[in-house]
């Protein structure tokens, strides 16, 4: 282990370290916005859910290297753009959210829902000031998982030459270097507790009532 | 769109499809990493899961453990692994069987104690008060009423690693991986595109074969037990 490594190239490092987030956050932020509606439709009908949750599981199934390389024909986009990358990892996000954002729909319980419109909301008040907010704790419980499957895969994507910490895995193994390669999988370790802390911080701000109402859950 | 039908032409080829180098011996390769690090990822994780689903010890650790090895990114670890283990460049098929099996651990482990923990209590202490020793208790009443999350995990687990068992192509393996890499390092995008598609289609067969196996092969009673029918 070079230590002195690490600190002559912390500028890379950071470098690196910030073109990785840059890919990874659309991504996060899309597949959670994109899943809850689907999620909604999938919860409120029973023939759009034999459709959307099979599909959405099907999504799972692809392969991220290879769907790397064959959006860019799909999309009409260069093979290095880093938009190929965020459109892959936003299926996969949506792959992983939909089942969760389903079940936390489902959770909320039609009883509540009935409540809610017999004391005068309307169905979109039923939606933005009932189910969604206590659909929120597995909600952000399912944001979390996407967020760390995401930093991880952006790193896959240094096999087609997208700049991210991937770049010390590619890089480090052809110089047979590990220190450069630990460090790339210390910084994506790294980067997924901050996007972690964030994404508990958001959660607690956004969701004040699960910290006073269920703490014996956490 | 031409880049597609091009790709298509070239899997449409007979003489990529033959030899030692060919298409179908990449897919047995590809298979073949997949299975054995499966096998040793089921062995490990799936006693354990059902350990902790039945006796509640160590399910913090499980969790934990679990959550872990979720964020560690696999190419790191891959690369990792074979420049820092003494035969990981000579025996490339070790390092990379190594990081397969951590990667099937977390979702075999989770649907097995989370599978267990399900069954209800009551079903339990039935099958103790008709005299059933744990073991019979864990074999013939937990681990079937458990079998639709186990069919579950096993899938995430086998779809997880047929598509990262591509990158053992990277450490020299082969593997449907090789023409992704073999086309990148000659600029042969119709072969990587070409490989790509046989990737995803495997993935996607595979997916479909566990589906099929799920539907017939569980036990008519699960489903009833369960309260999700008879499916």
């Amino acid at each position: 282990m070079r230590f002195d490594w690490m600190a002559d190239n912390s500028d890379r490092i950071l470098e690196l370290a910030l073109a990785h987030v840059k890919v990874a956050v659309l991504p996060i932020i899309l597949s959670l916005l994109i899943s809850i509606p689907i999620a909604w439709l999938a919860h409120r009908r029973k023939g759009a859910r034999r459709i959307l949750v099979p599909v959405s599981s099907v999504l799972y199934a692809l392969p991220s290297l290879p769907l790397f390389i064959l959006l860019p024909v799909i999309l009409g986009t260069k093979v290095l753009d880093p938009l190929n990358l965020v459109i892959a990892l936003t299926l996969f996000g949506i792959a992983l959210m939909v089942r969760t954002a389903v079940d936390a729909f489902d959770s909320v319980g039609r009883m509540t829902r009935d409540d809610a419109l017999a004391v005068g909301h309307s169905p979109s008040q039923v939606f933005w000031r009932v189910a969604l907010p206590l659909a929120g704790p597995p909600l952000m419980a399912g944001t979390r998982v996407v967020s760390a499957s995401t930093l991880s895969l952006v790193s896959v994507g240094a096999l087609i030459g997208v700049p991210s910490l991937g770049y010390f895995f590619t890089n480090g193994y052809q110089r047979a270097f590990p220190t450069e390669i630990l460090t790339g999988v210390l910084g994506t370790v790294v980067l997924a507790v901050i996007f972690d802390a964030i994404i508990v911080l958001a959660g607690r701000l956004l969701l004040p009532w699960v910290r006073a109402t269920d703490r014996r859950r956490a | 769109m031409n880049q597609l039908l091009d790709a298509f032409a070239w899997l449409a080829d007979p003489a990529h499809w033959s030899g030692s180098g060919g298409i179908g011996t990449r897919i047995l390769e590809h298979v073949y990493y997949s299975l054995l690090a499966l096998v040793l990822a089921i062995v490990a994780a799936v006693p354990a899961g059902l350990f902790i689903g039945h006796t509640g010890k160590g399910r913090a650790v499980a969790i934990g453990l679990t959550g872990a090895l979720r964020a560690l990114p696999s190419l790191g670890l891959l690369t990792f692994l074979a420049v820092s283990m003494s035969l990981g460049l000579r025996l490339a098929i070790v390092p990379s069987t190594i990081v397969l099996a951590i990667l099937a651990i977390p979702p075999l482990l989770a649907a097995a104690y989370a599978g267990v923990e399900a069954v209800d209590a009551d079903v339990v202490d039935g099958a103790r008060a008709t005299g059933l020793n744990e073991w019979q208790i864990v074999t013939r009443v937990e681990v079937p009423l458990a079998a639709p999350l186990l069919v579950g995990g096993l899938r995430s687990a086998t779809l997880q690693v047929i598509a990262t068992a591509t990158l053992s192509a990277y450490l020299g393996l082969g593997g449907l991986g090789r023409f992704i890499f073999d086309g990148q390092a000659v600029r042969d995008y119709t072969q990587m595109l070409g490989g790509a598609i046989v990737v995803i289609a495997l993935a996607l067969a595979v997916d479909g074969l566990i589906l099929l196996a799920k539907r017939y092969l569980l036990p008519q009673g699960v489903g009833i037990a369960l309260g999700t029918g008879a499916r």
